[in-house]
């Protein structure tokens, strides 16, 4: 597609697409819809040693969600055996626990984060499972709420990612805005070199994301770091660029990583990457490398994309240069 | 609605079981409260969160006055009087402090918690509590989350709710999150205030007795101290912040201390700022910097009396619960009330440490001890039971 073209089309999804959870502040609303289109929808926080923040998120959870509005249908905590007393808070606030190794034990148990959210799929029975990641501080209702209601209001969208505004500091009402280091440094440019249209999600690695059942069962999980990139490439090549929305939650508190477990990350996603582009049967037939490197900036709830055109162009060495083997005497 | 105490204290036990199921509901409206930073002065965002709570459980008269306090009503059978239950929103701590609230399986903590998120929540899920228990009340509830009540907002809230106020108000709840047991039917005389001390940027530093802004305070609050103050009625002078100074080695040039007196005689509290008054002025001519006393604050000393059967009524719904009474009286909003003629009492929900403190924190179990007991002074109160 000419870089035109898949600007247009970014620019496109980018206003049909990319929601700010405000839009959907009343959740009565969403009940009402998803009711009259029968649709069962269940949470799952995948944990490992969460004891910190878990409760608060249960917490606000039941209440808001399941007490108040009965928006979820089902909740479960999924673990992948916490050595605090992440379990126990959660069941002192009435969460449904699960040990991810306990589920479905025929297949063996395997330890990392994908395991928990691919046995989630068994477990729980709704026709969209909300993730929500455990580890944050700011918890509020609109990390569901944001990302289940486009999947309630367009049967369409398959696949919801959150994204948040990550402003360090800015002077004018224009801001750079992304995702963290590793989408930065290396997801943005793997998918402006691969997969251009994918550049569109903002934060792709986000923790937070809300699917169909009919997706969620016919996609393979990797178990570890690559999870998340997995899901976009893979729902990409079925459904392609329609089946996604994102939507801005605003801020999001957690720990910080050090550049150390993001090294560890990267180097998982980069390996799942590189399988995706075996399993298309991209590695011999690369596609013509795209010079165009896309980032976003916002105003106000308004997205664009940054186009820039980077070319490496590279010069041949110096001994092939007459006027330098003239210099110095180099002979053939 | 039970219009004798026995039933009423009967009912505890049921009360108190039948509100376990809003547990999530109550802890959710603290912990969202408790995360909206809300300084004095700084409420609106907080008074906003229980604006849309109230329009969420279809109260009516919903509205925020000019004062920035937040209010509904949950209207009654027969409406012809009405009770106020309220809670100061603003906290002690700035905007920038972090308020993020962590939930243990017994204890929440997070600045704030205690003084006033709890307390604030438990207003914001009375009508939930009030449908959960089909309690149906003839009065009118008036449900009152109050702006500028801490330090130099002076109650300023309540102020000009109780001066603009419409309303035949019959009697008053005051909800604090933190402790238990607390009853407060009588507001203590005090003066809050502030001492300056400025030497002017003339001064003679090689003058013999030429003091730093630090000694000067230090002398004022010795001489403060060598006040005869009475044990019986209670007075107390208390020193609550002070402040000077740069650095280690240069003369500081102002001192700002901040203090409250408190007394349970009449006329105690002026003749103690009387004292002071003098004490500056003294200070100042003998080391030629310049004192000013400000008053931040002030309450009149008044309220019920211990038989007064909204007190009495209080102290058995207490002992039913076997909480043991912690008498203490109030410079907060339930002073405006006495002012204002209307009985009232301050009660806490919960057992909670380090308030104020960034790491304050509040025990969850006993807080249906404390909402049944505020369930059940609603209903005296509502049947005739508490007036004099």
């Amino acid at each position: 597609m000419e870089d035109c073209a898949m600007s247009k089309k970014i620019k496109k999804w980018l206003e049909t697409n990319t929601f700010h959870h405000g839009e959907f502040w009343d959740i009565l609303k969403l009940v009402e819809l998803k009711e009259k289109k029968n649709l069962k929808i269940s949470l799952c926080i995948p944990t490992l040693n969460e004891e910190k923040t878990i409760g608060k998120e249960i917490v606000i959870f039941r209440s808001e969600l399941m007490e108040r509005y009965p928006l979820i249908d089902e909740f479960a905590v999924i673990d992948s055996g916490s050595e605090d007393k992440t379990l126990e808070v959660a069941s002192s606030f009435g969460a449904d626990t699960y040990l991810a190794s306990e589920l479905l034990p025929e297949v063996g148990d395997k330890r990392g984060k994908g395991e928990n959210l691919w046995k989630a799929i068994y477990q729980l029975k709704g026709d969209i499972i909300v993730y929500v990641d455990a580890d944050i501080k700011n918890i509020h209702p609109r990390f569901v709420t944001g990302i289940v209601a486009p999947l309630i209001q367009n049967d369409t969208i398959k696949y919801c990612k959150a994204f948040y505004d990550r402003p360090m500091a800015y002077s004018s009402g224009i801001r750079a805005s992304g995702g963290g280091r590793v989408t930065e440094i290396l997801i943005r440019p793997l998918f402006s070199l691969f997969f251009p249209e994918l550049t569109s999600l903002i934060q792709p690695l986000s923790g937070e994301f809300a699917v169909r059942r009919e997706v969620l069962e016919r996609i393979p999980f990797p178990i570890g770091y690559g999870v998340e990139t997995a899901h976009i490439l893979d729902v990409y090549k079925e459904w392609g660029l329609e089946a996604f929305a994102q939507t801005d939650l605003d801020q999001r508190v957690h720990r910080n990583q050090s550049t150390n477990a993001l090294g560890k990350m990267s180097f998982g996603i980069l390996q799942t990457f590189i399988n995706r582009l075996k399993a298309y049967g991209m590695v011999d037939r690369l596609p013509e490398l795209a010079t165009i490197y896309r980032q976003f900036q916002a105003e106000g709830n308004r997205y664009e994309q940054l186009t820039r055109e980077i070319v490496e162009y590279e010069r041949p060495p110096m001994i092939t240069i007459p006027a330098y083997r003239e210099k110095y005497g180099i002979k053939d | 609605m039970p219009k004798d105490f026995e039933t009423i204290i009967a009912g505890l036990p049921t009360t108190r079981e039948a509100l376990q199921p809003a547990r999530e509901i109550l802890l959710a409206n603290a912990l969202m409260i408790g995360e909206i930073p809300s300084p004095t002065n700084g409420e609106e965002e907080r008074i906003t969160f229980l604006g849309n709570r109230f329009t969420e459980d279809g109260l009516q008269n919903i509205s925020i006055d000019e004062a920035g306090n937040g209010m509904a009503i949950i209207p009654g059978k027969v409406g012809k009087n009405n009770i106020l239950v309220c809670a100061h929103a603003d906290t002690v701590f700035n905007k920038k402090v972090d308020h993020a609230m962590s939930v243990g399986p017994d204890e929440i903590k997070g600045p704030g918690i205690g003084d006033n998120s709890l307390g604030l929540a438990a207003v914001v899920t009375l009508p939930e509590i009030f449908k959960r228990l089909e309690i149906e009340f003839d009065d009118n509830i008036i449900l009152m989350g109050c702006s500028r009540s801490l330090g130099r907002g002076d109650l300023g809230g309540i102020r000009f709710f109780l001066k603009n106020n419409k309303l035949p108000i019959r009697a008053g709840v005051c909800v604090e999150g933190i402790q238990l047991g607390r009853l407060s039917y009588s507001s203590i005389g005090m003066l809050r205030g502030e001492i300056d001390v400025s030497v002017p940027s003339e001064y003679d530093w090689a003058k013999f007795g030429a003091r730093g802004a630090v000694a000067i305070m230090t002398k004022v609050v010795h001489r403060i101290l060598e006040i005869p103050i009475p044990m019986e009625p209670k007075t107390k002078i208390l020193f609550g912040s002070l402040n000077a100074g740069t650095s280690f080695g240069t003369q500081p040039t102002s001192a700002n201390l901040r203090f409250e007196i408190r007394s349970e005689k009449e006329g105690m509290v002026a003749e103690m700022r009387s004292h002071i008054q003098d004490i500056i002025e003294e200070v100042g001519n003998l080391t030629d910097a310049e004192l000013k006393l400000s008053v931040i604050a002030q309450r009149k000393q008044g309220g019920l009396a211990y038989a007064h059967p909204m007190v009495k009524s209080m102290r058995k719904i207490l002992s039913a619960l076997n909480v043991k009474p912690y008498i203490e009286p109030s410079v907060g909003e339930l002073s405006e009330l006495i002012a204002y003629g209307i009985p009232a009492v301050t009660l806490g929900l919960t057992n909670g440490e380090n308030k104020n403190e960034f790491n304050e924190s509040i025990e969850i179990k006993p807080t249906f001890d404390g909402l049944s007991q505020l369930v059940a002074i609603l209903q005296a109160i509502d049947g005739g039971l508490c007036d004099e």
